[in-house]
């Protein structure tokens, strides 16, 4: 137990501030959205991510803004298992033919007025994996999608800003 | 001549015949009358080799019918062994009865392929659901890959155990966390997990295929999306495949740098791995303190190749980024704090009591079953197999700097905990050495694309455990088929069978130990 209590002491704060850019952008669209946030999301949005047939590195950066470097939940970003709960779904990859169905239940679950957002170039626009017989291509191909984070895959700073500006809408 | 390939000839005699265009050249290729394929795999077994992969390829367009194939392998000899399923009798006899992993490469191929293996026990489809129509056959020539898959109605048909006070508990395909897809079937008595089926191919996503409308080098980056997570060794294994078959030879300083990015993914991952495996027993404090170390790895990528996962930098002929003077320094360095803050994470680790309680003797795999399903990589070494593909086909560096495998005996979460921690350090020494010996020169060599109907094949020790790539170049130098074979499609049947006996509640962290890949299973 001292080990730990030590270990704790030594890394101290690691939640680092953000690029100077990225930081200002955060803190304009911050403020905007404070206000939004209180009366739409009682303070906290709540995400559910959907894998519908991502590569899985994708969820690498989702998982990574969990970390002590990006700390999402600082920003009032919490992850739950039902999308019962969600305010936003996080959609990843390509959707496959295999997954179709389950994301339409999944998004058909999510309780209105709930905001789609396509992670990725798979979900953006089908990435290197595209049309074919067991792949759908681009998410908005299945559900409406209000906002697209591009990148393969998108950083984390990536994805906290593409989740500020679809939430600033 | 290899003690697998001697057997075999001796045993089938004059029907054996090899083929020559298989590269690398020290792996034969045996063809065999379709009536005695599984006659070469009773050999095989009584060699004790292991079933590396077995898949088909629609050979119509080269010499005709659906080539058959087999890859076998003991200790440093691998060979494959083929037959030839013709167009009207697309059928073979089945290797299943003698190798049980080759029921689920049977089913796919039997899915996918529309060739099917007679005798099998299970022809349920795999990775192709039920509302698929029964004669699409993606991998055919005959199909377009554009087809739209229309959905016809059709049931799965589940294992099922009865009794009074057995119940069933169905589990995804969405999952809680922040995961893959996949569905998990659980036959309970009480707490206790009396069967466990697993259902996979929600991501398929058609990447076989895929690769056959892909340029040479385009399929390097498909190949980088086959696993995410697994992006440097998937890529790595298909450059080597398609290197050999065209007979180019990247430069030394190129392999040494694709080895450095190699061990970098396994550091990463592994670190990942424990943190989540700690994080399932409840102690969130490794978790977040593995999390910060994994961060660190992947921002030194980033400053040092641009990439926070080394996505795209290996291609056909070489890699595409250098590593400077400064940068060498630079990961010195980083290596150095790496390992202080990494000891001191072990030391809790392995003196927290409640922890070790959770993690020990649960989900045990024993060797025996290691075996016999053909289990590689972190997942064979903890169950006591001394299976790594950087010892057993070592490439340059591996052949220089050889690795010190970990093997544990005890088979448990404990023991995948162990390996793992080991091959961490392991990875760092291996890293070190790499750049202070560091070759100079180019880092990437003219690649000419390979001829008509050569085929290739590669294995690359990714840090789940070995990868397979089997590429074939069509009649026109295009490529005409590209088999995967991620350890995970290996790797699941293990975990189906380590839960026996176990609690409900500890299957998370069983799975977490595990960790095998949903999409480069499902491809
Ligand atoms: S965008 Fe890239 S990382 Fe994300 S699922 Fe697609 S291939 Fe994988």
């Amino acid at each position: 137990m001292l080990r730990i209590l030590h270990q704790i002491f030594r890394t101290g704060v690691v939640t680092e501030p953000l690029p100077a850019e990225v930081e200002q952008e955060i803190a304009e669209i911050g403020a905007r959205l404070e206000d939004r946030i209180r009366k739409k999301f009682h303070r906290s949005l709540t995400i559910r991510e959907v894998d519908a047939g991502s590569c899985n590195g994708c969820e690498l950066e989702i998982h990574a803004m969990n970390n002590a470097f990006y700390n999402c939940e600082r920003f009032g970003i919490h992850f739950t298992a039902s999308p019962r709960f969600a305010d936003m779904l996080l959609v990843t990859g390509p959707v496959s033919v295999n997954m179709e169905i389950a994301l339409k239940r999944t998004y058909a679950a999510t309780p209105n007025p709930k905001i789609v957002v396509a992670v990725g170039d798979c979900a953006c626009d089908g990435g290197i994996f595209g049309e074919s017989y067991a792949s759908l291509g681009r998410i908005s191909n299945v559900i409406p999608v209000d906002a697209h984070i591009p990148g393969c895959p998108p950083s984390p700073v990536s994805l906290l800003q593409g989740i500020f500006r679809a939430i600033a809408q | 001549m290899n003690a697998l390939h001697e057997r075999l000839v001796a045993q089938l005699g004059e029907a054996a015949m090899q083929l020559e265009d298989l590269r690398p050249a020290d792996v034969p290729l045996l063809l065999v009358p379709r009536e005695q394929f599984n006659e070469a795999a009773r050999t095989m077994k009584y060699q004790e080799a292991r079933l590396v992969a077995e898949w088909a390829s629609d050979e119509t367009l080269l010499a005709g019918g659906y080539g058959i194939y087999a890859c076998f392998s003991k200790g440093s000899d691998f060979l494959v062994v083929k037959c030839v399923a013709p167009e009207d009798d697309p059928a073979f006899p089945t290797i299943t009865r003698k190798y049980a992993a080759a029921y689920r490469f049977e089913r796919q191929m039997h899915s996918l392929m529309g060739v099917t293996p007679l005798g099998s026990p299970d022809l349920r489809p795999w990775i192709k659901f039920e509302d698929w129509p029964e004669d699409a056959w993606p991998l055919r020539k005959t199909f377009d890959s554009r087809t739209r898959m229309p959905r016809v109605p059709g049931d799965y048909r589940w294992i099922r155990a009865e009794g009074e006070g057995v119940y069933e508990i169905p589990v995804g395909p969405v999952h809680a966390g922040i995961i893959e897809p996949g569905h998990f079937r659980f036959q309970a008595m009480g707490e206790e997990i009396l069967n466990l089926e697993e259902r996979l191919g929600y991501v398929h996503k058609g990447i076989e295929k895929r690769f056959e409308a892909l340029s040479w080098e385009d399929g390097a980056r498909l190949a980088g999306r086959v696993s995410g997570d697994t992006t440097v060794a998937h890529s790595c294994c298909y450059c080597q495949a398609v290197e050999s078959m065209a007979e180019c030879t990247p430069p030394e300083r190129a392999l040494w740098l694709r080895a450095i990015m190699l061990e970098r993914e396994r550091i990463a991952n592994h670190l990942g791995d424990i943190g989540a495996i700690c994080n399932d027993v409840a102690f969130a404090f490794l978790f977040f303190q593995c999390n910060i170390l994994k961060e660190q790895i992947v921002r030194t990528n980033f400053q040092l190749f641009q990439q926070r996962f080394l996505k795209d930098k290996i291609v056909p002929g070489g890699v595409t980024v250098d590593l400077s003077d400064e940068g060498i320094d630079c990961m010195l360095r980083e290596l150095e704090e790496f390992s202080k803050k990494f000891e001191q994470l072990i030391v809790i680790y392995d003196n927290n009591a409640s922890l070790e309680d959770r993690v020990r003797e649960t989900g045990i795999f024993s060797m025996e079953k290691a075996k016999d399903l053909g289990t590689v990589g972190i997942v064979a070494r903890a169950s006591g197999l001394d299976l790594d593909i950087r010892l057993q086909r070592p490439a340059a560096p591996y052949d220089i700097i050889v690795p010190r495998v970990s093997v544990q005996q005890a088979g448990d979460v404990n023991a995948r905990v162990w390996v793992r921690i080991d091959e961490i350090r392991e990875s760092v020494r291996l890293l070190r050495e790499m750049l202070y010996n560091l070759p100079t020169g180019e880092i990437c060599a003219e690649f000419i694309p390979p001829l008509s109907q050569a085929s290739g094949l590669a294995f690359v020790e990714g840090w789940r455990g070995e990868i397979m790539y089997w590429v074939q170049a069509g009649k026109a130098g295009e490529v005409n088929r590209c088999m995967v074979r991620d350890p995970s499609s290996l790797n699941w049947l293990g975990l189906e069978q380590s839960i026996h006996g176990n609690i409900v509640p500890d299957f998370p962290v069983c799975n977490k130990s595990f960790n095998q890949s949903y999409s480069g299973n499902d491809l």
